[in-house]
């Protein structure tokens, strides 16, 4: 369960990105964010894993304050949150395979379950056979799935994915709409921000529409 | 525990594969640590040679009177009474010039001495002084050169001591010295390793960041990079010493015997060589743990 209670951040630079945002997601939801751009949709996904910290208000995830939250305690925070951001993060001096190693390294996971768990990403993103490769020999949409599979092979309870469709053709985009619902219906709490609000087709999701900071509609 | 160990090898193939991934650099930066640390640890080692150098004579302060070979019983038995009344002496001892000579030719010398028929060595008198204060030892010494038939006092030890002495205080002052400027030295070079190993690696940092790596996983490669070029410091600085005291060890025992002094120069024994190559490591450690804890802030 994800908490936003009258939620506002102002960068230091006086720039109000959020304005008393309140809202709540249940553990089972796929959630879509949506809003021009400079909405404040990245501020609000960057929140919850507390990359950024509120000015005001509180963000609450599985009953853990994350506004207040110490910072020492901000890295077991994380590894239970799969991150998608705009930009991929990903590591291009090592493989396919390393940069999904990474978070089970970190987690200090056993090397034999840590192979297993990275198989098991790379068969659900579609990349299998592709760990020899490094990112930059793949292609956006292949970049994005490394970047989701990487996300999710902790096994977190939350996914956010910050514009994961970007500059991909509606071929892959729909492609990764189908990767984040899979990990919906197997019961992960998925928030998604985008533009497209086609991009779940027919099957549409709940909204979260930001203006300005404002939160329009839920 | 099992956890804590993986996570170390870890971080230390991940420092070694740092490490070799740019030899050039590591190399450089190796040799000027290894520079910095050869002069301490030589200073380290030749500790030992002075001390050996200091405690080989014998540690009571030796006198040696000779006396005047036209000199008569009367004038010895002057000397040995007033040796008897002499409260500074712990004892003495009466070698005469036939007993000296036998020794000599025990000792295998005695062919120098073949061709002489007469007996050059002098009666003497070795004796022991009591105490340790060198002025009052002097005005003694000058009081039995004054006796007659004393040709000569001459005070065994006491030149090869302040030697010894003048050897330490040089020693100690070098060892300072190196350490003053060597130290400074490491922790630059170990800084600017640490800092450029922290900009090539800023991406992945961050991102590690963004996975859940804590502070103390993110340290922990650098600290094993730090260990590791301590530790070839250290070897290149054992290697130094090792081959500067195998150079000069020969020069010095000649040096030594040309003024009658047996001085030796050790190569630095297995002990002493651990003791390098760990403090170098343990050196290293400490400085790459300061460099990183000031760097890793700026992210
Ligand atoms: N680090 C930052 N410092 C200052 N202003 C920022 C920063 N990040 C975002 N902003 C500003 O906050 C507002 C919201 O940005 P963002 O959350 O990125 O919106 P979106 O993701 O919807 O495009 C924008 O006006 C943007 O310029
Ligand atoms: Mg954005």
């Amino acid at each position: 369960m994800i908490i936003f209670d009258s939620v506002t951040k102002r960068y230091p630079n006086g720039c109000m990105a959020l304005d008393e945002v309140s809202f709540r997601v249940e553990p089972d939801e796929l959630v879509v964010i949506s809003g021009h751009t400079g909405a404040g949709k990245s501020t609000l996904l960057k929140l919850i894993p507390a990359i950024e910290r509120p000015t005001s208000g509180m963000v609450q995830i599985n009953e853990q304050n994350v506004s207040r939250m110490p910072k020492r305690a901000v890295p077991y925070l994380r590894r239970n949150i799969g991150l998608v951001m705009q930009e991929n993060h990903l590591l291009p001096d090592r493989s396919v395979y390393d940069n999904i190693l990474l978070p089970l390294i970190i987690n200090g996971h056993p090397q034999k379950e840590a192979a297993k768990r990275v198989g098991a990403a790379l068969d659900l993103v579609g990349l299998s056979g592709r760990e020899k490769d490094f990112p930059t020999g793949l292609s956006g949409g292949e970049q994005r799935r490394l970047a989701i599979a990487r996300a999710s092979v902790n096994r977190p309870s939350v996914l956010i994915a910050d514009d994961p469709t970007a500059h991909l053709s509606p071929a892959y985009a729909s492609e990764i709409a189908g990767i984040l619902r899979s990990f919906n219906s197997a019961g992960v709490t998925v928030l998604v921000a985008t533009h497209d609000i086609a991009l779940f087709g027919h099957w549409s999701p709940r909204q979260i529409v930001l203006d300005h900071g404002r939160l329009v509609e839920q | 525990m099992r956890n804590w160990l993986t996570l170390h090898l870890r971080a230390f193939a991940y420092a070694l594969r740092r490490l070799f991934g740019q030899p050039f650099g590591t190399l450089l930066s190796v040799l000027v640590m290894g520079a910095a640390l050869t002069l301490p640890a030589g200073g380290y080692i030749l500790r030992n040679d002075i001390a050996t150098l200091m405690h080989g004579m014998s540690s009571k302060p030796e006198i040696s009177l000779f006396l005047d070979n036209e000199a008569d019983s009367a004038q010895a038995d002057a000397i040995r009474r007033g040796l008897q009344d002499e409260p500074q002496l712990a004892s003495f001892r009466f070698v005469s010039r036939d007993e000296a000579l036998k020794q000599l030719k025990g000792s295998g010398l005695g062919d120098v001495l073949g061709g002489i028929d007469t007996n050059p060595l002098p009666d003497t008198f070795i004796v022991t002084l009591r105490g340790n204060d060198p002025k009052r030892f002097e005005a003694l010494l000058a009081k039995m050169q004054s006796w007659p038939g004393v040709v000569h006092v001459k005070y065994d030890s006491a030149w090869v001591k302040r030697l010894a002495a003048l050897f330490e205080l040089a020693r100690v002052t070098a060892l300072g010295l190196s350490v003053l400027l060597g130290l400074p030295l490491l922790a630059v070079t170990l800084n600017t390793a640490v800092r450029l190993q922290i900009l090539a690696q800023k991406d992945e940092i961050e991102v590690s960041r963004l996975l859940g790596a804590t502070n103390r996983f993110i340290r922990r490669p650098f600290y094993w990079f730090g260990v590791l070029q301590g530790t070839l410091s250290g070897l290149v600085a054992l290697a130094a010493v090792w081959a500067g005291t195998h150079a000069l060890a020969i020069p010095v025992v000649k040096v030594g015997e040309t003024y009658g002094i047996k001085i030796a120069l050790s190569s630095p024994n297995w002990k002493e060589s651990l003791a390098i190559v760990a403090i170098a490591a343990a050196l290293g450690w400490l400085g790459t743990a300061v460099s990183v804890r000031r760097h890793l802030g700026w992210f």
